[in-house]
């Protein structure tokens, strides 16, 4: 594998990533716009010494990885939208049983079958804990190809870190467009899985394995869901993610994610031409939210812009950091529309101007 | 010359080994064990063969059977 | 004094929290001789269902994993390709295996994944307490087909040991009964030749036991026992299926 700088497709820069990360078992079914992940694992995984099984359906996939995580492998499985709603029981079971494993959304337009066209319409799924139960699920955010390679690699550590299932979500622009990548060097981390089922004997050294998610006894699964609660609570102190831009001196900023979030420094930058002090703030982690710098900075802007692919997620939590600070303006294309720079500009104008 | 042993506590008294002995030697007691079941037990260990058909039927794994070497 | 029949090393000490007369627990023994006589403790991983023998986790002695319910063949799809020299079963009821998780089990069957499945069929659902299984025998009133299972009105019973014998994949499927000693030394046997085909690695091997509830049916442990000989057997005729 050359490492220097290379054209890569997201999603075959989001697969390599993961083989260079230590992935070794992927399971995963056809859907546009991220096929190109299982093609490339097709592909790739054989010559590393690794296992590729094109599943029979979504749910399989994702309770594959439940059998290969949980055997202590590093695993992972990638769709788009609909195929992530199928896969949300396993997430669920996954979380329960805390298994560390990495999930790719490359999001698509919905409800339904949607389109096929980039959308954000699935941030609700992803940073809620999309399937059932008290459960949340570290989410990066990359809005390049660089930067999803990157987060890719951080995703399986974060999820070792933590035994808890990860997420990529990109938008279907981030998995199929083209751009230069250089391949960072992986330094694997030290992980000790003595919890996973790898075959146990009495005196071996270690608790019999049981991997499971069901505690019949309220107060034991209480006590469960309070320990994952702790995590999360590490997890949002420790892996919070943010990137800032023009933000020292702004006085509206534009909250957005992904390939949103390039669209809107284009419009930033295009208003501070035009003399307006505009700011962006993007999130890389959706979930943890990076919402103490947005509250921090809300406290002395005058307005908050936030853009989605989508009729308006996210900007719960912006309105939730904000907490009434300054006003919280909201604009969206959706259905796989994508929003222009030039009609965030004009958003961004018309806050200025009180409209 | 055999042995069998019931962890009576852990008997359901499902009454499977009381049909499955071949020389009707297992009754279920009158007595109610632990958990609210008639336990089974062997009438007579002396006519006991340490067949283990009842050993065989038995779905809570209760009964233990032993034979002289 | 030699102790000639007790409970397997491969069941842990914990007792069966099934119904008085249920045959899971003459299942759970027969899997457990096997595993005991053919393997080593660290050579085994298990995996639960969804249904009455959820807690299966608690009772083999050996790493386990509990799926969500159906899911049990893919889990052990993803543990064996990480461990193949591990012997790796799934334990599943007919909800679990014959409705829910059916496209799971088709497709470990067609892959040829080398596990072994236990499949039990009661006909019922036992855990949620006593609707209609897939496996419902035409006739039999049911929490959800209060007036008997017609074809009509709530479909066939579907025989899945016969279907998957059609694919290439599975190297042994049969099956068997425990509603009497003759029947229950009989498949130990089979279960035995079941994991054989695993640890010669061969296909995927399966073996479904015709097993009963008394509870939910409604009869005594003997009549359910008659009922599988009687009722049963005739729309379930056991025997090896396929065996390569």
């Amino acid at each position: 594998m050359n490492m220097n700088r290379q054209m890569m497709k997201g999603n075959e820069a989001i697969a390599e990533a993961a083989v260079q990360a230590g992935c070794r078992y992927y399971f995963g079914y056809p859907i546009t716009p991220q096929s190109e992940i299982p093609e490339y694992m097709s592909k790739r995984l054989p010559e590393v010494g690794g296992t590729f099984i094109q599943a029979e359906s979504e749910i399989a996939a994702i309770n594959m990885v439940y059998g290969a995580a949980g055997a202590g492998a590093r695993s992972m499985t990638s769709s788009s939208s609909p195929g992530v709603s199928l896969k949300q029981e396993g997430i669920s079971y996954i979380a329960g049983a805390e298994l560390p494993c990495l999930i790719v959304n490359i999001v698509r337009g919905g409800p339904g079958l949607g389109s096929i066209q980039p959308a954000q319409s699935d941030y609700y799924q992803a940073t809620r804990g999309g399937g059932h139960g008290d459960y949340r699920m570290p989410v990066f955010a990359p809005a390049s190809v660089q930067e999803a390679v990157e987060l890719t690699m951080k995703a399986f550590d974060v999820a070792d870190k933590y035994r808890t299932p990860t997420m990529l979500l990109g938008d279907g622009a981030i998995g199929q467009m083209m751009e230069p990548v250089t391949m960072p060097e992986y330094k694997p981390m030290e992980v000790d899985k003595s919890w996973a089922a790898t075959g146990w004997h009495e005196g071996c050294g270690r608790e019999r394995a049981i991997i499971n998610s069901l505690y019949i006894e309220p107060d034991r699964l209480e006590a469960l869901v309070r320990k994952l609660e702790a995590k999360y609570k590490a997890i949002a102190e420790n892996e919070t993610m943010v990137d800032l831009q023009y933000m020292d001196d702004a006085e509206y900023a534009v909250v957005a994610y992904g390939t949103t979030a390039r669209i809107a420094l284009t419009a930033v930058r295009n208003a501070r031409k035009q003399g307006m002090k505009a700011g962006l703030i993007r999130p890389i982690t959706v979930w943890p939210f990076p919402e103490k710098v947005i509250a921090d900075a809300a406290s002395h802007l005058k307005g908050v812009l936030t853009v989605e692919m989508s009729l308006g997620q996210m900007v719960d939590d912006v309105r939730l950091a904000v907490n009434g600070q300054c006003p919280v303006r909201f604009f969206g294309r959706t259905g796989g529309m994508i929003p222009g720079v030039r009609e965030v500009y004009d958003q961004l104008m018309s806050m200025k101007e009180g409209l | 010359m055999a042995k069998i042993s019931f962890d009576t506590d852990a008997c359901k008294g499902c009454g499977l080994c009381v049909q499955a002995c071949p020389r009707k030697l297992i009754q279920l007691s009158t007595h109610i064990n632990k958990k609210g079941y008639n336990a089974a037990y062997c009438t007579d260990e002396e006519k006991c063969v340490a067949c283990g058909m009842c050993y065989q039927m038995c779905p809570d794994c209760v009964i233990r059977v032993e034979r002289q070497a | 004094m030699a102790t000639v029949f007790e409970r397997p090393k491969f069941l842990t000490d914990t007792p069966f929290h099934y119904c008085p007369g249920c045959t899971h627990g003459i299942i759970h023994r027969l899997v457990a001789e096997v595993l005991s006589e053919k393997f080593r403790q660290e050579d085994v991983i298990g995996v639960a269902p969804v249904g009455c023998a959820v807690f299966a986790y608690n009772y083999f002695n050996c790493d386990m994993y509990e799926a969500a319910h159906g899911r049990a063949p893919a889990v052990a799809t993803g543990a064996k390709r990480v461990h193949p020299d591990k012997i790796v079963f799934t334990y599943q009821g007919d909800g679990d295996l014959a409705s829910i998780g059916t496209a799971e089990i088709v497709h470990a069957a067609t892959r040829g994944e080398k596990i072994t499945v236990i499949f039990i069929n009661n006909g019922i659902y036992g855990m949620t307490g006593g609707q209609m299984a897939p496996t419902t025998l035409i006739g039999e009133k049911t929490t959800t087909s209060p007036y008997g299972r017609t074809a009509e009105r709530n479909g066939n019973p579907i025989r899945i040991s016969e279907m998957l014998a059609t694919l290439d994949g599975p190297s042994f499927i049969a099956r068997v009964s425990v509603h009497d000693v003759k029947n229950v030394l009989n498949a130990k046997k089979v279960i035995a030749k079941a994991f054989e085909h695993q640890a010669e690695g061969k296909g995927l091997s399966l073996v479904e036991v015709l097993s009963t509830c008394p509870t939910n049916w409604g009869r005594s442990p003997q009549e359910a026992m008659k009922f599988v000989a009687e009722r049963m057997i005739p729309e379930y005729p056991l025997g090896i299926f396929k065996e390569v």
